[in-house]
């Protein structure tokens, strides 16, 4: 589904990603770990599609096709989704408005009529239902004033929306309490499936518990240093990220 | 002939027709001696640097109605505030449009300001207010008040709350070729009344108008008025808002200006303290494009203790439009214990868009919170790459990141049926299709 190789990216001349290769297939979950300032916002805002990164050597497809000069906004019609670390608050435009405006946006490229009403409704309903949101919560403008837990949450309930391929989860473990990271992680096996696939990017093997990788790979300095199964998870919270570094060294 | 020139032969005729021994004949030639002696404003003055009115005075207007025009219901139905009740003081061409409009004097006063200015038991009134709290000195407001002669007259009585909004709408039909109209306002709201006002000028066909308004506002102690004013008029129409308005203690005055289209538009609004524990909003929405021009220049002249003013301006500028912003905040040194904020927020949204912005704080009173920011920007790039990455085009995303920037200033308007229009007249000029709600 997604195949990444040898990927560099800099940002204002500065590069991040120096050789990434990564393969993910339908069905597949992958997480991927690493210290602070590794590269792994970069890796999930580069798949995406932001402006600000310079894609130099390297290669981005997406079931087949390059992506990499594609817009944000193509890439999502594709069926990429990106959960943000910080979601942008939106005043004015309530939590519902802008999920239509998305659904309708993806439609409308696929030459599709915008969904209707009653469709969306019951749509809206069911994943709110799913991801335990409040229907008051649905009518508060986007992340506005929203703790960090209600933003994640926000974010799986998009996801669950626009039920993309592939979706990139990134950081979506900081800033919950464990009642919460239950229910988004829920929220996200309830939504897996032989057909699409999920990115973790997250610091701690915590999130790991409750979404389960098939793959664990470990982002050092713009690459990825060490690949394996979710033991390696295990091994990298007890042992820490030196570990891979002297091994590296 | 000069534009001047005209105006100072169109005064001799007009005084033809005029009570030469009434008082307000004295105020009339005095206030044309000071538009002799100044002329029309221009851009040496500090007060007009960055607005020039130069492309205005070469226009043959009329100055004088000459017929009476008339219009349709139909053909201006969505000018009106329709969806509720509301007065409506309507003129066309400068004309009272008692078809349109929609008077009273059960209980308060909306009426013409022509019937105020003449009919005796209006004088004590008209002695009282008229011309007390506009500028003397400035030029415009002095050529409007020697030819005040037609605008809205509005007296809310002590404790009075007007039950329904006012609607006070200039129609400009193009009829008559170009043409400069000089509406004249007077709005007194006695002690603890309530009133909301919605003005607007609009012109309906393709032709040079220039309006030249000015509003005198007058709050009596505790006194709670929101006026609302709607700019969006054609390309071609140019608007110079003269607002003067006189607070006593404890009174509470917002001002909503909506400025959406004009050729030239300029805002000049004033608050003069008389008491103690005042409250003052302006709040302003800009939206222009093309070449339009919108200049918002306020002044607040804390005159007296515990008093607070708030300012509130956003403006969003594309293609070649430019937003003037002159915020002066005047506090005298008795005028202790003043909070002041003055903030103007803006998105240029194309290389050539402009805005200049002026804070102009003055404070001889030491024991005072005041504080004032202006922001000029672009859109935030990592929300519109949130909002992409959700699949939403980068024009729809552009749209509704202004859309929200602007919105906020929208919470403060007290007329629902309002709000909705503005807010929809706000997403419709960017492009933002928000559907219905659910």
């Amino acid at each position: 589904m997604l195949k990444v190789t040898n990927l560099h990216a800099s940002v204002e001349d500065k590069e991040i990603l120096k050789g990434i290769n990564l393969e993910v297939k339908p069905g597949e979950v992958h997480a991927i770990m690493g210290p602070n300032g590794s590269g792994k916002s970069t890796l999930s805002t580069v798949i995406a599609g932001h402006e600000d990164y310079d894609v130099g050597k390297g290669k981005i497809e997406f079931e087949g096709e390059d992506i990499a000069e594609l817009d944000a906004e193509e890439r999502a019609h594709k069926g990429i989704f990106l959960s943000f670390q910080y979601p942008v608050e939106i005043p004015g435009v309530t939590v519902t408005n802008f999920i239509k405006t998305a659904i309708n946006a993806s439609r409308k490229a696929k030459g599709l009529d915008d969904m209707p009403a009653n469709e969306m409704l019951k749509k809206i309903r069911e994943k709110a239902a799913l991801l335990e949101i409040d229907s008051k919560f649905l009518s508060r403008s986007l992340n506005e004033g929203f703790s960090g837990g209600e933003k994640k949450r926000n974010e799986i309930f998009q996801l669950a929306m626009l039920e993309p391929k592939l979706a990139i989860l990134d950081e979506t473990d900081s800033g919950l309490d464990i009642d919460a990271l239950k229910i988004v992680a829920n929220g996200v096996n309830r939504l897996k499936s032989k057909d699409n696939a999920v990115v973790v990017i997250t610091h701690y093997q915590r999130l790991l518990d409750y979404i389960v990788p098939d793959f664990v790979h470990v982002l050092h300095n713009g690459r990825i240093v060490k690949s394996g199964t979710k033991e390696l998870a295990h091994e990298l919270e007890a042992k820490g990220y030196d570990w891979i570094k002297q091994e590296l060294a | 002939m000069e534009l001047k020139e005209k105006m100072l032969s169109s005064f001799m005729v007009l005084e033809q027709e005029l009570d030469l021994s009434s008082p307000v004949h004295e105020i009339r030639s005095k206030s044309m001696k000071t538009f002799e002696a100044q002329g029309f404003p221009t851009k040496k003055q500090e007060a007009w640097k960055y607005t020039s009115l130069a492309k205005l005075l070469k226009n043959n207007y009329s100055i004088f109605p000459k017929k009476e025009s008339s219009i349709e219901l139909k053909d201006v139905k969505k000018y009106f505030l329709y969806e509720i009740d509301s007065y409506k003081v309507v003129f066309i061409d400068g004309v009272y449009s008692p078809f349109l409009s929609d008077t009273t004097h059960d209980g308060l006063d909306v009426c013409l300001l022509s019937a105020a200015l003449s009919k005796t038991k209006y004088k004590a009134r008209i002695e009282k207010y008229f011309n007390k709290v506009a500028k003397q000195d400035e030029s415009l407001t002095a050529l409007n008040t020697s030819f005040a002669k037609e605008g809205a007259y509005i007296f809310v009585p002590k404790s009075t709350v007007a039950e329904k909004p006012i609607e006070i709408i200039h129609f400009s039909t193009g009829e008559q070729g170009d043409f400069l109209l000089q509406p004249r306002s007077l709005v007194v709201v006695e002690e603890n009344a309530q009133v909301q006002i919605i003005e607007r000028h609009q012109s309906l066909a393709p032709h040079d108008v220039w309006t030249n308004t000015v509003t005198e506002i007058f709050a009596e102690k505790s006194a709670n008025i929101d006026y609302y004013k709607i700019q969006n008029d054609r390309t071609d129409a140019s608007l110079v808002d003269n607002t003067y308005i006189s607070q006593d203690q404890q009174s509470n005055v917002k001002v909503h200006t909506f400025s959406f289209g004009g050729k030239i538009t300029r805002n000049n609004l004033n608050f003069y303290h008389k008491g103690e524990h005042i409250e003052s909003t302006m709040k302003g929405i800009t939206i222009i494009e093309d070449q339009q021009h919108v200049d918002h220049y306020t002044l607040v002249h804390h005159a007296q203790p515990k008093c607070e003013s708030h300012q509130d301006y956003k403006g969003i500028f594309s293609d070649q439009a430019v937003g003037v912003f002159n915020g002066k905040i005047l506090v005298d040194k008795i005028a202790q214990k003043t909070n002041a904020f003055q903030q103007n927020n803006n998105i240029l949204l194309d290389d050539k868009a402009t805005i200049n912005t002026k804070p102009q704080l003055e404070i001889f009173a030491d024991d005072v919170k005041c504080s004032h920011g202006c922001t000029i920007g672009q859109l935030d790039e990592d929300a519109l790459f949130y909002l992409r990455s959700r699949g939403i085009p980068k024009k729809e995303a552009k749209g509704l990141l202004t859309y929200a920037f602007a919105n906020n200033v929208l919470e403060s308007v007290a007329i629902p049926s309002l709000k909705t229009r503005i807010n929809k007249l706000i997403a419709m000029k960017l492009g933002v299709n928000l559907g219905h709600d659910l």
